[in-house]
């Protein structure tokens, strides 16, 4: 290939959510970009549940909405409990969120990220699919100063590479720049994209127009992992899906596809997705392991990016939207270092993390350091005991049969601490206090 | 649930799939062993594409076609040596239309 002779100022690894934001940001002021992508169009690797968040988009493509892929925009978000036959939950509706500008929408990953490749070739970068990079290049000194492909031809010279190449970051681990992932910190989740006409889709939930509504779910679903489920709604789809961490996974010996056609088969899902026609199952991994698990992030001609960098906020499910901000956050720190005619070194591009410090991405990190810990050594409670004693407790306020109130209260407190003691309880709510602090 | 059951199931989901299969070239590889670990073991429950099974030995091996490359097995077995893990060559594997 004629164009493996050519240098670049930046080369980009993957083409998801922070390659495509990183690449865009760094082609848009002009530098010199190739993004190489293993899969045969950008998103064909690519799984999401999938909640975009605007704001961090718009600040790379204010003008996104003009032709972006946006399924529904949110206005309903219900947070479930569940056991094997009922659910509790939060629902949250808000009018405030029929704006303008609408701040979160479901997207279809194959399809948004085939759009936002498009944007960033429209920006000037070579995007390059169906290669896989395999190996990183150093100089005798160490720098990383390009990478080998899988196409014939050898290596292509950059004077920084991005790592954007997602959870599993092969090239990161084998090239010893970070180390492997523990299985205590990743989650395996697999999801089902349900048709149903858009009709039906409104009907059921309550929607009208481009208005969408999400379902998170705990409980029983995850037989006692720790694990969550979901269902968000698409213009003509419904993305349904379950995820639990790969250590509760191996431990449990559980399958994540029976997981899946339980929580389908539950009383409360069931007639949601009725009569749907099922058009993809698929399956990917989601960083965990919050702040601690944080690698090393920039060295010499190399940075690391998105969920590569373990960028990954569980508590709240996001990731792409961190994973944009921190593509974008280390173009600018790149475009910076070149503005100023210096040598991309390990020196030079602790600014990237020096500026992703200053951004929610790290310090929304940062508040819930101590969650992963807290909830992986207490699945069993947080995922099975609370949810169904809060079940319990649900039925015993809701059911009239001519038990006298006061005794049905003291009966949902006895199961608590029948269940978990009231230091156990006591200690629980401390220490959840704690981590979300 | 029985294990052939879970099977028919899983079959039917990856049918609706698309994938670009490199013919004679599997990108994961189970290393030869008298017995698995119980991370390999595991496998055979938790490959979210059921790649994974037990041969009549009670040795545990791989079909990778209906792989979705999501790394659990990476993750679980890597480590040890008990696989060799790799990416499909570019263009080649699971093809999401949806994600
Ligand atoms: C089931 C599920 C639900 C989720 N739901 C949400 C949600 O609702 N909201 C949210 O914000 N986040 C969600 N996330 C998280 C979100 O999907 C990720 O945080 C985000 O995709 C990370 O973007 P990324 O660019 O870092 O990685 P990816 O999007 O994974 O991109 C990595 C890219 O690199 C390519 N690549 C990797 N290695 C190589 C190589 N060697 N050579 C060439 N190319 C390579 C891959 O093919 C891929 O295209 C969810 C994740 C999952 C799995
Ligand atoms: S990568 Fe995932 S789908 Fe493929 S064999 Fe391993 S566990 Fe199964």
């Amino acid at each position: 290939m004629q164009m493996i002779k050519e240098e670049f100022d930046a080369i980009v690894i993957g083409a998801g959510m922070s390659g495509n934001a990183a690449a865009y940001t760094m082609a848009s002021d002009g530098l010199k970009v190739l993004q190489l992508e293993r899969g045969e169009y950008p998103g064909s690797k690519n799984v999401q549940g999938a909640i975009m968040y605007a704001n961090m988009l718009e600040k790379i493509v204010p003008d996104f909405r003009d032709d972006a892929p946006l399924e529904r925009h949110l206005v309903e978000q219900r947070l479930w409990v569940m056991d094997e036959t009922s659910h509790t939950g939060i629902h949250y509706r808000s009018d405030d969120f029929n704006e303008v500008k609408p701040n979160r929408y479901t997207i279809i990953r194959a399809q948004f990220d085939k759009w936002f490749s498009r944007r960033v070739r429209g920006a000037g970068a070579t995007v390059l699919c169906e290669t896989t990079v395999t190996e990183l290049v150093r100089d005798a000194k160490g720098k990383v100063i390009g990478v080998r492909t899988d196409r014939a031809g050898g290596a292509i010279y950059a004077d920084v590479v991005v790592l954007a190449e997602g959870v599993c970051g092969l090239l990161g681990t084998r090239g010893g720049l970070r180390k492997m992932l523990k299985p205590e910190a990743v989650a395996l989740a697999v999801k089902e994209m349900h048709f149903l006409p858009e009709e039906v889709i409104e009907q059921r939930f309550g929607v009208k127009g481009s208005e969408g509504c999400v379902i998170e779910a705990i409980g029983t679903i995850s037989h006692g992992m720790a694990g969550l489920g979901f269902l968000y709604t698409n213009k003509e789809s419904i993305s349904l899906g379950i995820g639990c961490l790969v250590s509760d996974f191996a431990a449990k010996m559980e399958s994540p596809y029976a997981l899946l056609d339980a929580l389908k088969n539950h009383p409360s899902i069931r007639p949601l997705i009725a009569g749907s026609e099922v058009k993809e199952y698929a399956a990917h991994l989601i960083p965990e392991g919050g702040y601690k698990a944080i690698p090393q992030l920039f060295g010499d001609g190399w940075v690391v990016v998105g969920d590569a960098a373990q960028l990954n906020n569980a508590v709240h499910r996001e990731g792409s939207n961190l994973a944009m901000t921190s593509g974008r956050i280390a173009a600018e720190a790149i475009i910076q270092v070149k503005r100023r005619n210096d040598p991309m070194t390990k020196r030079n591009l602790a600014l990237y993390k020096t500026m992703l410090d200053k951004s929610f991405v790290v310090k929304d990190l940062r508040k819930y350091k101590d969650m992963p810990a807290l909830l992986h050594t207490n699945a069993r409670n947080f995922f099975t005991t609370y949810p169904l004693l809060m079940s319990q407790a649900a039925q015993n306020f809701m059911r009239v049969d001519g038990t006298p109130k006061i005794e049905k209260e003291k009966a949902t407190t006895a199961a608590f601490i029948k269940a978990r003691s009231r230091l156990g309880l006591v200690s629980d709510a401390i220490r959840l206090a704690l981590a979300w602090r | 649930m029985t294990n052939s059951g879970t099977k028919l199931r899983v079959e039917d989901k990856l049918y609706q799939n698309r994938y670009l299969v490199d013919t004679g070239r599997p990108h994961i590889k189970v290393r030869p062993h008298k017995q698995p670990s119980a991370n390999l073991l595991a496998l055979t429950r938790v490959c979210p594409a059921k790649c994974y099974e037990l041969n009549d030995k009670g040795q545990v091996e791989i079909t990778a076609d209906g792989c979705m490359e999501c790394g659990t097995c990476r993750i679980l077995c890597e480590t040890s040596g008990e696989i060799e893990w790799n990416y499909p060559r570019g263009g080649f594997g699971v093809l999401f239309k949806f994600g």
